[in-house]
């Protein structure tokens, strides 16, 4: 050796990571993306979306065995937009909503047919908010499903169309109080950045080195994959986290979105998320090397599925069983559930504890498979 | 290192490439032995496609060889490249600068990951800095200087350690002379200081005659070695300079010389006079028959003598279809002449030519006419405004101000009926890769307007004329190099232009393809076609009627190649060589930049 050398692992580290910081800053396009985009998206999904609602999950208690109630449930069965689901007492029907199980709870109090005799019976329908764009149908549905129950009462009993007893449907959305699609879209908003930040920038800044040949002059320095890897991974980290807390201000701030779990927890989950999409962007640079390609497939692949297939906004329980096999593999399926659950609910730790667990597998086989296939290596 | 020690050892290297699109196995090094000494300078030396670069990245470590041993100091390659990775440095063919770094910045990256100490920094930038005169742009970002100050750069980069081997890949392809001299003088330099170890890979000959030791690769394969001394020697008494008689064309003695190649095995234009090479055990007779009456002087042998005759040893003749080419031009248009003949049509007329962008001004009030059947080339350092003039000259881009007359149209008023009358190559293969050659050229017929009857003639005769016949059929992606480029000056060809338009035709190919391509281009020339083309070989301005030499947008010299040259070298002594095109050019460009203050110019 003609020289002695100093340094290693960090003072390489620490260089590549000022390199990139410097690259991320002064490209604009790329704080365009990182920045620019979640306030442009943040501002057209506060329109929200209307859409068709089905299997509705209802939590059914039961509190009066007379055949006027179990004829209305009866009701509730025959509907294609309902399944009921029997519930020994409110307090199991509540904890049925709380672990996702039911979206909703319909109770016939113990005096429903008494009342219903009397002329004016109650129904209470309570319907989870989490997910805003169901709500709303939901009470429809069921407005409507007590209007018509009510007529065909009125029709066998051969009585004139107003002397039948009137049912009031006492309605309530939990966790989303205000049920405004905003509150239920900003978590959602979050998923859809961190991926684009995350998948799409990694994806296209990766293969962009490939591409301008920067690359091969690096991998003949006593640079190591894994400190190019975390060097590439670490700014951009920073502006995921960056798209998070530009998220939740605006959620807080122009959108009144709630925030009822811990933060701690938040961002620790995001941090997870966000770790699974700079592992699928590395992941797929590495495997095309070609910016246009990366960016197409980082689309299709990550940003497309967290929009369409993740519960964003198209609720799963719609789709075929076909497609929830591949919403169930997507990881953006279940960030989706924890940070809804974390924004709206609250700490539910079972649901917390088993997302995070399956978050952070997708992160560390993602990564190590991202660490894998890059060599230094042009064959 | 030891001089002693090698620095690289090839024991039957083979690498293969496998196209998924094409499903073809390339092979890039068939079975390669080398031994390359340490502490010397070696050059591998080869037309593209010859296998230089994947040589240089399996001994960078960057791929493996499907068979064979590789051992880079000491150390095999394939088993263990972090080990050589640590010990070397490599600048690839395109350097892969951070362009959105600055200067210093790059510098900086680069020595951290090379571990060199703080203190050591200092002194070492100082003198990398002086030596590519860099100093002044240490904080311009590296995608705001000229090409040839990013190359140079590059090499600054990889020098931020003195390695224990350094590899180059083509450092100077792309450069303009004047950059490519400067790299060479920082090479050497370093060298004569450091005693590295250097092996670099070129295009240019010239460049490998400077080294101890050549390696010429042709298709991966190992055609010769030895020192330059040694490899002049396979041309050694059969160089010849030939002065054609008074009233003869240098370029038709050319032309007559090349056509013979059973004599012949090289001939090029050189100053007013042709330098040729023949075939072994040739007779006076024979000779004397093709020169009509030029007088003849022996030679020294330079390397590319040497070089062409391993290479036509190796692979016959390129024959042109010279014949075809001219007879079916000769038909659509009366034969004019040489622009030699003086005072025939002008073609091209250009008048205070300026294009700005920005406030850069990228071409300042250019004037120059070009006339029917003249070959015109347009030379210059990168940054000069070859490719803006260019463009602006095939109606690509509009100019900002001045008058612009190409074939009788005004350029400004009527772009689409000039475009008609025009041919363009560009330098880059535009040609849709996966459609067949006769698809490709049924395509662009059509785009001129040709159809039925006359655009399946001109078919016929394009492909005939540049020898395409028999791959109709192949997709224009599969084609090897020198098919590619005949193809698509056969497209640009096919609805019989007055002008042509060639931007950097001969980049990467080979010598002998570059032969070819100049003599179908006096052919086309010859029969009245008049031809517009960039070329960063200066040797090959030597085929040009006339050249323009620009730089920083402005005109530096306009006229034949001998009286560019004169404007150099006014009175060439008796026994003084002819100054070669690259002198000349870097003698005008030289002279011009130090009449300025503002030193070179930076903006690319």
């Amino acid at each position: 050796m003609s020289e002695t050398l100093v340094g290693g692992f960090w003072r390489r580290l620490l260089s590549l990571v000022r390199k990139e910081t410097r690259q991320l800053l002064r490209d604009k396009s790329n704080l365009l993306i990182g920045i620019g985009l979640p306030i442009v998206l943040i501002f057209i999904f506060g329109y929200g979306v209307s859409l068709d609602v089905r299997n509705i999950r209802l939590a059914v208690v039961l509190d009066d065995h007379a055949p006027a109630a179990s004829d209305f449930v009866s009701g509730l069965t025959l509907s294609r937009y309902f399944q009921p689901l029997p519930a020994a007492s409110l307090h199991q029907a509540k904890q049925m909503m709380r672990d996702g199980e039911a979206e909703g709870i319909v109770h016939l109090a113990s005096d429903f047919s008494r009342q219903l005799s009397a002329g004016q019976a109650q129904v209470q329908l309570i319907v989870s908010g989490t997910e805003a764009p169901r709500a709303g149908p939901i009470v429809n549905y069921m407005n409507a499903l007590v209007e018509q129950w009510q007529q065909k009462r009125a029709d066998r009993q051969g009585l004139s169309e107003g002397g039948g007893a009137r049912i009031q449907l006492i309605e309530r959305i939990w966790f989303n109080d205000a049920n405004t699609s905003t509150w239920f879209l900003v978590p959602g908003l979050i998923v859809l950045i961190m991926t684009l930040v995350g998948t799409f920038l990694t994806a296209l800044v990766m293969a962009r080195e490939w591409e301008r040949g920067t690359l091969e002059a690096l991998f003949v320095t006593p640079v190591r994959p894994t400190e190019v890897l975390l060097a590439k991974v670490t700014p951009y980290f920073a502006v995921g986290m960056l798209g998070l807390v530009l998220c939740m201000l605006a959620g807080r701030l122009l959108f009144d979105v709630p925030i009822n779990g811990s933060l701690l927890v938040l961002l620790l989950a995001s941090m997870l998320y966000l770790l699974v999409a700079l592992g699928i962007g590395l992941l797929i640079s590495s495997a095309t090397k070609n910016q246009f390609l990366a960016s197409q497939i980082a689309i299709l692949a990550s940003f497309l599925p967290a929009l369409m297939l993740s519960g964003f906004v198209f609720d799963l329980r719609n789709l075929p069983v076909g497609i929830q096999v591949i919403s169930y593999a997507l990881p953006a399926t279940y960030f989706i559930e924890l940070i809804r659950t974390l924004f709206l609910a609250g700490n539910f730790w079972p649901l917390i504890i088993k997302d995070c667990l399956i978050l952070g597998a997708y992160a560390l086989v993602l990564l190590s498979l991202a660490r894998y296939l890059t060599r230094k290596r042009l064959d | 290192m030891d001089a002693g020690q090698l620095a690289v050892q090839a024991e039957a290297v083979h690498k293969a490439f496998y196209d998924k699109q094409t499903r073809i196995t390339q092979q890039a090094l068939k079975a390669v032995d080398l031994q390359i000494p340490g502490g010397s300078l070696t050059a591998l030396v080869g037309p593209d496609g010859a296998g230089k670069t994947t040589l240089l990245r399996l001994m960078a470590g960057l791929m493996q060889a499907n068979s064979g041993v590789l051992e880079v100091l000491g150390i095999d390659v394939g088993r263990d490249p972090q080990a050589v990775q640590d010990r070397i440095s490599y600048m690839p063919q395109r350097f892969g600068l951070y362009e959105d770094l600055s200067v210093q910045e790059n510098l900086d990256l680069y020595a951290d990951l090379h571990g060199i100490p703080k203190a050591r920094r200092d002194e070492r930038y100082r003198r990398l800095l002086h030596m590519t005169d860099l100093a002044r742009f240490t904080d311009r970002a590296a995608g705001k200087l000229s090409g040839g100050m990013k190359q140079k750069l590059g090499l600054a980069c990889t020098l931020v350690r003195s390695p224990d081997l350094l590899l180059l890949d083509e450092p100077t392809v792309g450069v303009d002379p004047l950059s490519r001299r400067e790299l060479w003088q920082i090479i050497q330099q370093l060298i004569a200081e450091e005693q590295l170890s250097v092996i670099v890979s070129t295009a240019y000959l010239d460049e490998a005659g400077l080294c101890d030791r050549v390696y010429v690769l042709h298709e991966g394969e190992l055609l010769a070695q030895g020192t330059p001394t040694e490899l002049r020697r396979h041309a050694d008494q059969r160089c010849f300079i030939a002065v054609p008689a008074a009233g003869q064309n240098a370029l038709q003695l050319q032309a007559r010389l090349i056509d013979a190649d059973q004599l012949i095995v090289d001939a090029v234009p050189h100053g007013g006079a042709v330098r040729f090479v023949t075939q072994p055990d040739l007779a006076q007779i024979q000779l004397s028959e093709l020169l009509r009456g030029a007088s003849v002087r022996a030679a020294e042998p330079q390397l590319e003598d040497g070089f062409m005759v391993l290479l036509r040893a190796r692979l016959g003749a390129v024959h042109v279809e010279v014949d075809a080419l001219q007879q079916e031009l000769k038909q659509e248009q009366p034969p004019s002449g040489r622009a030699a003949s003086g005072g025939s049509e002008v073609v091209i007329e250009v008048r205070d030519l300026v294009r700005t962008f920005g406030d850069f001004t990228a071409v300042a009030s250019t004037s120059f006419d070009v006339r029917r059947g003249e070959i015109f080339g347009l030379l210059g350092p990168n940054g000069a405004g070859k490719t803006t003039t260019f463009r602006m000259l095939c109606g690509l881009l509009p100019s900002t101000s001045g008058f612009l007359q190409v074939a009788g149209v005004n350029l400004r008023t009527a772009r689409a009926s000039a475009r008609r009358r025009i041919g363009y190559v560009s330098q880059k293969f535009a040609l849709y890769g996966n459609l067949t050659v006769r698809e490709n050229l049924r395509f662009f017929g059509g785009a001129y307007g040709l159809h039925g009857k006359q655009l399946k003639s001109r078919i016929a005769s394009v492909l005939e004329q540049f020898d395409l016949q028999g791959q109709e059929h192949t997709r224009s992606g599969e084609l090897p190099g020198g098919f590619k480029q005949r193809l698509a000056m056969a497209a640009g060809l096919i609805h019989e232009p007055e002008i042509l338009f060639l931007d950097e035709p001969t980049s990467g190919a080979d010598p002998l393809a570059r032969r070819a391509f100049w003599r179908r281009i006096t052919a086309l020339a010859e029969s009245g076609t008049t031809i517009i083309i960039t070329t960063h070989f200066m040797e090959e301005a030597e085929y040009c009627d006339r050249i323009l030499i620009q730089d920083a947008g402005k005109r530096l010299a306009m006229g034949t190649p001998q009286q560019v040259r004169e404007q150099v070298q006014p009175v060439r002594e008796a026994g003084q060589p002819i100054l070669s095109m690259e002198e000349t050019f870097i003698g005008i460009v030289e002279r011009s930049r130090n009449g300025q203050h503002d030193g070179r110019g930076a903006l690319a």
